[in-house]
Parts: C-alpha cells; structure tokens; sequence
C-alpha cells in the first residue's frame, strides 16, 4: 500500500495564504517587505517549477550522458560557489578547479559506491536516484570545502610571519604550515559534523521527513537517512582534506618557500 | 665562509659577496632598497638565482629546510604560533646560557607570548635562532626595537659569535653599531651592494 497523498494545485496556493497575510501585514504597516516577499516566492516558484519539469524530462529520457551532463552541470555550479565564497582564492585557474577537481573526485567516487554497492537502483545511473544523491552530496561537500579554503588561505595571509618563522628555523614547508592547516581542517569539518550531532533531536532531516510523508516507514527512512549522513561525511571529508592537500602543495615549493603571490589579490569590499 | 655569488631576485642583483669566518659585514641603506629581500634570497625564503655556498657546500646540494639550519636568520619582525614562549624552542637545554647572555629571566620561557614587549620579542626570537647553532646568521635590524643596554648585551652575543668563526651578517640603520661590530661596512642601493664609504664619507 502506498501511503502519499497527493497534492492538487489548489492545495499548494492554499498554503501561501498565511505569506498573502504577512505580505499585507507589512503593506499596511509600511513595513516594505511584501514586494520582496512576493518577488522571492514568485521566484521560488518559477525555479521549482522549473527544476520539476527539468527532474521530469530526465527521468523520461533516461539517459545515461545527460544525466552525466546534469551531474557535470551540477559539479559547475557548485565550483563557482567555491570560488566566490572565499575572500582570497587561489590565482588563475585554480581559484576554480581545485574546488572543482576534489569535489568531483570525492563526490562521484562516493556517489557511485552507494548507487552500485548500497541502494542499486536499475540502471544504477538511473537519474531518478543518482542526482538527487549526488546532489545532497555535492552541496555538503561545497560547504566543507569552502570553509576549509577560506579558512586556510586568510589564516595564512594573517600568519605569513609566524608560517616564516618556522621556515626559517628549518621545518618543511609541511610542518610549517601545520598549525594552520589543523584550524582550517577543523573549520571545513564543523558544519558535517555540527549536522551529525544535532539531527534527529534538534532538527529531523529534510529528507527523511520527506520520506516519512511519502508514506515510508519511519524505521526505513532513518535506515535511508543514516546511510545518506555517512555518505555524505565521508565525502565532505574526502574533499575537505583534498582541497586543503592541494592548496598547501600550491601555495608553497620544493624549496620550503610559501608563495602568497599564488592567491588572487584582495577584493575589494564596500 | 659564506659565499654568495650573482644573487637575483625580484628586486635585489645580482650581488657577490663573500663573509669569511668570524667577519661581520652591515649592509646599511634607504628603506625599501632591497636589504631585507637580500636576507630572504640568500636563505632561499624568496624565489631567486646564483650560487650560494657555506664552507664550499652549495646551497642547492641540499634541502631548503636543512641550509636554513646551517644559515640561520633573524627577521626584524618576530614570527610565534603558539600560546607560551617555550613551545617555540626546539632544544630547550640549549637555552639558559642564551637567556643570561641577552638579560632575560631564567623563568622567561614560561611566559605567554601575548604578554611579551616587543624588545622581549626580538631577544627571544634571537635566542631561538641560536638554539640551532647555525653556522653562519642574518639578522635584520636586530637592535631596533632594543634600548641601550639590551643592545649591548645583543652585541656582546654577536661578538662571542665572531669569535666562534662565524660568518654574519647585518642589516642596520645604525653605523655606530657596524663600528662596535668591527664590521666591513656595505651600502644596497636599489639592490646592488657598494661599500659604504664613499658614500657616507
């Protein structure tokens, strides 16, 4: 027995009466916030809409290369935000491809694992559960990488002298970077595991209740969201230490030297 | 002896320069000339060409990290990554005699650093610099943020060191200093090293 109930239309514009509410709430006490509250869910809605018919085509056509090319697409957009959430990012093309060559190594090798080995859906590429996955994934792996980037390459600007210091009383460039590198790693893992730690008795996972309303089993959509959480660690873990890895090897030579003129310059902040 | 020959990097060269055990040269000259970035290239800190030897061993035969033990530099600016002074000194038995030597307190390696003056500074990061026992040392302006009897006492240091044999190095804006020091006195204008008589005289 299937247990979703399905929604009509009517059903979903119901639910934004209380937004219409709030909207005029703010209209009459000039608060200024309706026309930027009805922008935002008109936008909402057109990108949804849009994202269900695009869901809808794939799983239609079922094809093995453009489900590859919507991951590829997926893995683009993810590198940009890598990028433009770090206030110093490596120089050239680097600024992008690091975030982009460690998430795709973490991301797909994971995602692959569990399609071929845990959930084993028919085709395993079938689209209908290898981009929903990948992309659960890809965006916590983003959030690691992110963090951990930013975090390393500021900290190694600010501590330029302390990082010398330690050159010049012999360490490799490794361990002269190390303290910094281990604030950075810490910074990159907090939120996966900031989640581990909270979910299920502060927040239920968006997933899982997902499930839970489509009628699952409570005890099967747990089974699903705990191998969902250990996938998705391991990956932002892969990634976070990755990108870190990478981003020591660039910014220091054989010679022990760190070379900060490998970042891009400083942006400008109004 | 420390041999430095066509020296380039990107604003200092090429220099030739030789330091013969036990002598001092100072390298005096306008801010922004090229003396720190001269320190950084011979201790290969900065990307640079030539050919940089001590006592005939090349600086390239070897790692990065093992020719900054044997050359050792003080920058003018101290660098410290962690919360007490002593977590910063690799062989901490070396150090009580260095402490005596530059009038800091035997206890002062319990210190936190946060607390330290910038002179307390500067005398600990040339203890730690000595701890290694390089064979020949750099200091950047190493009196700089000294009052007049820390500075003695830092120049009672680098004599012992001269009498060791060991090649040094220093960058001043003092030339009192360079003639306590006994030093061959070198001027770096716009990267290039002159001696710095003529000039001055």
């Amino acid at each position: 027995m299937n247990g979703y109930l399905p929604l009509s239309y009517l059903d979903v514009l119901l639910a934004a009466l209380f937004l219409l509410i709030a909207a005029t709430v703010s209209l009459l006490a000039r608060l200024g916030l309706e026309r930027r509250l009805v922008f935002v869910s008109l936008r909402m809605v057109v990108q949804l809409a849009l994202v269900g018919l695009l869901l809808k085509a794939l799983f239609t056509l079922a094809s093995p290369w453009l489900t590859l090319f919507a991951a590829l697409f997926m893995l683009a957009m993810a590198s940009r935000e890598v990028g433009a959430r770090q206030q110093r990012p490596l120089a050239g093309i680097w600024g992008y491809g690091l975030g982009a060559t460690t998430m795709m190594t973490a991301g797909m090798l994971i995602t692959v694992f569990a399609l071929t080995l845990q959930i084993r859906p028919d085709p395993w590429w079938a689209p209908r559960y290898a981009l929903p996955l990948f992309g659960m994934i890809l965006g916590n792996t983003m959030n690691g990488v992110a963090l951990a980037l930013d975090g390393l390459h500021v900290a190694l600007v600010r501590e330029r002298v302390a990082v010398e210091a330690r050159l010049l009383l012999g360490h490799t460039r490794f361990r002269a970077v190390q303290p910094v590198l281990v604030r950075a790693l810490r910074a990159g893992f907090t939120p996966i595991l900031n989640a581990m730690a909270a979910t299920g008795v502060i927040s239920l996972p968006g997933m899982m209740t997902g499930q839970i309303l489509a009628g699952v089993d409570p005890r099967e959509a747990v089974k699903y969201q705990l191998l969902i959480m250990f996938l998705i660690s391991g990956a932002t873990g892969l990634g976070v230490l990755g990108a870190v890895w990478g981003s020591i090897l660039l910014l220091t030579d054989r010679r022990d030297r760190l070379r900060l003129e490998r970042l891009a310059p400083p942006r400008e902040r109004l | 002896m420390l041999a430095i020959e066509g020296l380039r990097s990107d604003l200092v060269g090429p220099v030739d320069l030789a330091v013969a055990a036990g002598e001092c040269v100072t390298i005096e000259g306008p801010s922004g000339c090229g003396k720190t970035r001269f320190l950084r290239a011979i201790v290969d800190l900065d990307p640079n060409r030539g050919r940089v030897r001590l006592d005939g061993r090349q600086r390239e035969a070897m790692p990065a990290w093992r020719w900054r033990r044997l050359v050792g530099m003080v920058p003018a600016e101290s660098g410290w990554w962690a919360d007490r002074v002593s977590e910063h000194f690799e062989r901490p038995e070396a150090l009580p005699p260095l402490l005596e030597a530059l009038g800091l307190p035997p206890d002062s390696p319990d210190w936190e650093v946060s607390r330290l003056s910038t002179g307390e500074r500067h005398r600990l990061a040339i203890a730690r610099a000595l701890c290694l026992e390089p064979r020949a040392l750099l200091l950047d302006e190493p009196t700089a943020s000294l009052d007049a009897a820390a500075t003695a006492r830092v120049e009672a240091l680098l004599h012992r060191l001269l009498q060791a044999g060991r090649p040094l190095v220093v960058v001043t804006h003092d030339p009192a200093q360079a003639r306590r020091l006994g030093a061959r006195r070198l001027t770096m204008r716009e990267g290039r090293l002159a001696p710095a008589g003529e000039a001055v005289r």
